[in-house]
């Protein structure tokens, strides 16, 4: 049955919501500008040349986008598989642990073969960290949204220690400011960079997986199985899926796309791994800003991607913003707040718009006396 | 308060309360009358109108026509609230209680009385006197974690009659007590009615009903079928009757049987329900090839835990269930899925499909593993699509697009799905539980046709439904169930069954053994 032309303009009303939503975030920002005494059209225009003013500024949306994106793509299957991962910092940083500590003890093998390896590592290392919380909520029941938040906690100490002890550089070692950072990696591991700009081929590697997710949760019995036991445990378990398993599944992959985001960034931005002693002196927060991308993005990896990018806009146009109109930086994290909030308002009054429309469809016969069954009968039911 | 002082031979009247949900009429022109000092019985199946009926009473919905009266005043509730302050307390059958609190503190939740200063010894004492009084014996210093759920059911009892009711509602107050605690609360609401209390006992158990109401009011359908009729000239049987119905609406042709070899063997099965109480102790049956066997019996006595323990998903503690002499029990449900085995589950919505996911989705549930629907873990989703396109055609499922959450289908439309996702796989045997229940007419004739169709491809069909109607037209043989326990087995011919049959099914559901009742009119 093909979309009536009415049922199509709705559509394209819904899937312009977000923008729209945006624009009304910013409007209000322009009031809270106004109140500082700032013209907002100065201070927007500042904001859109940071972001896309220059091919330079436009590397840098793209660098920042890049992490946003590969975190994203993790909780699109997690939050599908109904499993909330809030551990995206943790998992970030256990995966660039794992590459960094083999990028700089076999400095020997060719560029090659370590940058693959490189990445798998990030993906094992977020794997585990995903894993774990995974495992005691699959098996002990153990709340996931807890346990993935204590396990950035036990990941940043890690960090610290790893970054402090054993993997650090060791000029820094030397010197008495022990910047807790490492060592920086040799020439022939960096990812390709687009000379002049800081953009690498992570922001490729990151938009091909945003398809293979895609092809994973839609086109694969994994995909489906998770997605099926994410919409209805009971009826997965009937149909013979092994939910428990599924459960570990969703947040062991939402984990490693998290530590492939950190093996990114040291591969591919820093070339080393360096903090200041909290987690998002590393991940610059992209681990907990992934998961308003992906909620941006409806929860699908194609859409994902310029959600990824309309955020990294914002982070990277806010600095110039800040620096060429002087305004408080809490005024850029409000902003961000405000796109998120009126961003996931519209989305449920897209929800509801939606459930009207399908509800009115003609098709969709209703005969009385044929509904799932009486009220009473699913209060009575024990 | 409620005036003791009035003299009023009705506590509460209600008279033709209607109430409408969406698409069902669960209370339809329902009059109802509770005398001083009585147990008066509300008896029906699930989704009957027991529980629509008593929540208006106590003030949770509003009637959509038709009148209140308390103590002879009309009275009109807009919360529960206003009920209990017109002395109607509701004790509901999942308990609204604190864990963590004391039993004084839960019985003092939501007071404005003790106003700021909780001087907690001098209400234990009241809440302990009050307990005496109605031989409700619970510790007002235990905290509710730490009681039974007996004693959870008294504090609860408690709170209402701490509040001034002068009338309680119990809701299946049996269902979550043991035998002993059963005899308990007996004990209680017959001292209760002693002291001018009146209590409405809601239940679908009709023993317990004969046992302890004065008066009985039976609905169905959200109909009344007996209203107010004495408890000591009915036998139960007769209540089953009232309760279950006799109507035919429609015949179907049916060729005679021709079964086949057992391709289910149910052997001694003992298994436990949720809360962890036996639910079948040793249950045996068989299903043959080109035959439906019914399961009748009244709700909660062993059916959903039977249905769950052949589909695989509850263990059984002994005994075992063969499908095609194969073990199945005890194993995943994918065992017997693959091994040919359909199961259409109770729970239309929470079990039986996914709602937000699409027909497609739904209907390649148990499908998805194999070819042409996957190839080596890849999905194709062309395949699929046709497939739930075909299944769409093949079983008139009125649906917008085969993309369309199976949440917005209707009850029969749903149930077309999960019928045609099951008869699709070509199963062996086929497990069936209350196929029709909340279907209209027309639905519920389509569902009969289905399971008829499996009849004749040759394929075993195990019904367990609560509609003796429905089970009497499509079984051959029928068992009857009664405590996880078969009570007898009925061979049905062609034709319609005849009223002996009905009255002895009838009897087996209340627990009597086939053999006694052919010992009896033996003699």
């Amino acid at each position: 049955m093909k979309p009536s032309q009415k049922e199509w303009i709705s559509r394209l009303v819904d899937g312009l919501l977000p923008v729209f939503a945006t624009l009304a975030a910013l409007l209000v920002g322009a009031v809270m500008l106004l109140f500082l005494r700032v013209n907002p059209l100065q201070a927007y225009a500042a904001l859109w040349e940071g972001a896309f003013g220059s091919s330079n500024a436009l590397a840098e949306t793209l660098v920042k986008a890049t992490p946003l994106l590969l975190v994203a793509l993790g909780i699109c299957i997690s939050f599908r598989g109904d499993v909330i991962n809030i551990g995206g910092e943790g998992q970030m940083i256990v995966g660039a642990l794992l590459a960094a500590w083999l990028g700089l003890t076999f400095t020997d093998w060719p560029g090659w073969v370590m940058i693959p390896a490189a990445m798998l590592a990030g993906f094992i290392g977020g794997a585990v960290w995903g894993g774990i919380p995974g495992f005691l909520k699959a098996y002990f029941n153990v709340n996931e949204i807890l346990s993935t938040v204590m396990m950035n906690a036990i990941a940043v100490q890690l960090m610290n220690f790893l970054l402090r002890g054993p993997m650090i550089d060791p000029s820094q070692a030397e010197l008495a400011s022990k910047i807790p950072q490492t060592a920086r990696l040799v020439e022939a591991f960096r990812l390709a960079r687009l000379a002049p700009t800081r953009l690498h081929l992570g922001a490729l590697i990151a938009v091909i997986l945003a398809v293979l997710v895609y092809i994973l949760l839609w086109r694969t019995t994994l995909g489906y199985r998770i997605r099926a036991v994410g919409q209805n445990p009971h009826a997965s378990r009937y149909a013979g899926i092994n939910v428990k398993r599924h459960i570990v599944m969703a947040l062991l992959l939402s984990g490693a796309f998290a530590g492939l985001a950190g093996a990114v960034q040291v591969f591919g931005v820093n070339y080393r791994m360096i903090t200041d002693g909290s987690a998002s002196g590393f991940t610059g927060s992209a681990g907990f800003n992934g998961i308003v991308a992906a909620l941006f993005g409806q929860l699908h990896p194609i859409w994902s991607i310029p959600a990824s990018v309309l955020f990294g806009a914002l982070l990277v146009g806010a600095n110039s913003m800040q620096r060429a109109m002087q305004v408080p930086s809490a005024l850029i994290t409000a902003l961000n707040g405000l796109v998120v909030v009126f961003v996931v308002s519209s989305e449920i009054w897209r929800q509801r718009r939606q459930r009207r429309r399908l509800a009115s469809a003609p098709e969709t016969e209703s005969s009385p006396g044929s509904g799932a069954a009486s009220p009473e009968s699913a209060e009575e039911a024990v | 308060m409620a005036d003791e002082q009035s003299s009023y031979e009705n506590v509460v009247e209600m008279r033709g309360i209607v109430k409408r949900f969406p698409g069902v009429l669960a209370s339809d022109h329902v009059d109802f009358s509770l005398r001083r000092g009585e147990i008066h019985a509300l008896l029906g199946e699930n989704g009957a109108g027991k529980s629509t009926l008593m929540n208006i009473l106590a003030g949770l919905y509003r009637q959509d026509s038709g009148s209140i009266s308390v103590n002879g005043r009309p009275v009109t509730f807009s919360s529960p609230r206003d009920a209990i302050k017109a002395g109607i307390g509701m004790v509901h059958q999942h308990f609204m209680l604190v864990p963590s609190q004391t039993v004084t503190e839960n019985v003092l939740l939501g007071l404005d009385d003790p106003r700021f200063l909780m001087r907690l010894s001098e209400y234990d004492k009241k809440v302990a006197e009050l307990g005496e009084q109605f031989g409700l014996r619970v510790d007002p210093r235990a905290k509710v974690w730490q009681l039974s759920v007996g004693e959870q059911q008294r504090v609860e009892i408690l709170k209402m009659l701490y509040r001034g009711a002068q009338v309680l509602i119990m809701d299946e107050p049996t269902a979550v007590l043991a035998p002993q605690e059963i005899e308990d609360l007996f004990e209680t609401l017959r001292s209760m009615t002693l002291q001018g209390k009146s209590i409405i006992f809601i239940s679908h158990k009709l023993n317990e009903v004969a046992s302890i109401a004065d008066r009985i009011t039976v609905l169905r359908r959200g109909q009344m079928t007996a209203g107010g009729v004495s408890a000591v000239g009915v036998s139960t049987q007769e209540l089953a009757r009232l309760m279950v119905g006799r109507a035919v609406v429609f015949h179907l042709d049916k060729s005679p049987a021709s079964p086949g070899e057992v391709v289910l063997d149910v052997k001694d099965v003992y298994a436990e329900n949720d809360k962890g109480l036996p639910a079948l102790r040793g249950l045996s049956l068989n299903v043959r090839k080109g035959e439906i066997v019914g399961v009748a019996g009244v709700a909660g006595n062993g059916q959903r835990e039977l249905s769950q323990v052949i589909g695989g998903l509850r263990k059984c503690a002994k005994g075992e269930v063969r499908l095609k002499g194969e073990l199945v029990s005890n194993r995943s449900a994918l065992y017997g899925i693959q091994r040919g085995l359909a199961y259409v589950p109770e729970d239309r919505t929470h079990v039986g499909s996914a709602p937000n996911l699409s027909v497609t989705d739904n209907v390649i549930m148990k499908k998805y593993r194999q070819a042409p629907i996957s190839h080596s873990g890849l999905l194709d989703m062309n395949q699929a699509t046709r497939f739930a396109k075909g299944l769409k055609e093949a079983y008139d499922i009125i649906v917008p697009t085969v993309e369309t959450p199976v949440r917005l289908l209707s009850g029969g439309n749903l149930q077309r799905v999960i019928l045609a996702r099951e008869i699709s796989g070509e199963p062996d045997f086929m497990v069936a539980v209350q196929p029709t229940r909340g279907l209209d007419v027309g639905a519920i004739e389509g569902v009969h046709r289905l399971l008829l169709t499996q009849r004749e491809a040759g394929s075993g069909v195990l019904l367990i439904s609560e509609e003796l109607d429905e089970l009497l037209w499509l079984s051959d043989r029928i068992y009857v169930i009664y405590e996880g326990r078969i009570m007898g087995e009925i061979q049905l011919g062609g034709g319609d069954a005849s009223q002996e049959t009905v009255d002895v099914i009838g009897q087996m559901m209340t627990g009597t053994p086939l053999e006694n009742i052919r010992m009896e009119r033996d003699a």
